[in-house]
């Protein structure tokens, strides 16, 4: 939504105090921002358990013989083009631009599924040599902090297919782009914990 | 663009210029993509010095979450970003503590900790 859709309705004149609320559009996306804040405070607490439990393998597999580096450069790129289409789609909603909608969030969809796939494919390959989150407390912070991220993009999935079954019935309305607002916000907020997950874990692992 | 200032603030995420956005997008992604491939070209080959990999991954990441910052969530120093940013700056505060205070304080009492044959000494 633009900034001039967002003083339509005029009061500049008016001093702040008496310009009542903000409008629901500044209200909801600064309540979504704070929430995404908290939601980040939280990988942050799994972020410190794994920084200090991320050498107690207790004689079991470490970090730089399990994870499989071009994997995960896939898994980012994915994630990452994903944060474009989320965009793209994003501005097509704004735009009202129904085709273009549908395109991007799909792509988004598509995107984020080939991340998952390909996360999943990593924790079996990876409990099939025994390496379970059981196995040591290194593996146990490693699959908690993954599989919170891939835990958080499959319900940023569900919800995207929400959205696009509330597109389809509801079409445009104030309330449908709101929402769609708030998981763009959600999506790219993903994206940014992603770049601490291959940084920390992936690439860090020694 | 909107002439005024928008006195509550405006939402994250909000473009206040309605031209050139997917250009953002694209731009955005290109940055992030270039600073992905050098986190994994550090990570990965001998270019850079060993000791000093860390150091670079960790400066790399945080440049690409503020190129997702500012091209994705559009989040600037406008003034009717403050808002937004002060709540962004206090979560970057509580993570830091976080991370950074459960670092200090486990290593510190890693560091404190006997080793086991210095406990059976001291049972003697």
């Amino acid at each position: 939504m633009s900034a001039a859709e967002l003083t339509a309705d005029g009061g500049h004149e008016m001093p702040l105090s008496e310009q009542g609320p903000a409008p629901k559009q500044v209200v909801v996306g600064y309540g979504f921002w704070l929430f995404l804040l908290s939601d980040i405070v939280i990988f942050s607490a799994l972020f410190a358990a794994y920084a200090v439990l991320s050498d107690a393998t207790a004689n079991g597999p470490a970090g730089v013989r399990l994870f499989d580096r071009q994997r995960v450069f896939v898994e980012t790129v994915c994630l990452l083009a994903s944060s474009v289409t989320c965009g793209l789609g994003s501005l097509a909603v704004q735009n009202r631009n129904v085709t273009n909608a549908y395109i991007w969030l799909i792509a988004t969809l598509a995107l984020g599924a080939s991340f998952l796939k390909l996360e999943l494919s990593e924790f079996g390959s990876m409990m099939a040599i025994g390496a379970g989150p059981s196995r040591s407390a290194f593996l146990s912070a490693f699959y908690t902090l993954v599989g919170t991220h891939g835990l958080h993009v499959t319900a940023g999935m569900a919800w995207l297919i929400v959205m696009l079954t509330q597109l389809r019935t509801l079409g445009f309305q104030p309330m449908v782009r709101r929402r769609l607002f708030c998981f763009g916000l959600f999506w790219h907020a993903l994206d940014i914990v992603w770049i601490g997950v291959f940084t920390i874990v992936y690439l860090g692992a020694h | 663009m909107s002439e005024y200032p928008i006195p509550q603030g405006l939402a994250p995420g909000v473009i206040a210029r309605r031209h050139a956005t997917w250009r953002s997008y694209l731009l955005g992604f290109v940055a992030a993509l270039v600073l992905t491939i050098a986190s994994f070209a550090a990570a990965s080959t001998n270019i850079v010095y060993g000791p000093s990999v860390p150091l670079l991954l960790g400066v790399l990441a945080i440049a690409q979450m503020g190129i997702h910052l500012i091209f994705f969530l559009h989040i600037s120093s406008a003034p009717d970003q403050t808002n937004n940013v002060l709540a962004l700056a206090f979560g970057v505060f509580v993570v830091g503590l976080t991370v950074f205070g459960s670092m200090i304080i486990m290593a510190n009492l890693s560091h404190m900790m006997p080793t086991i044959g210095r406990l059976l000494e001291m049972q003697r």
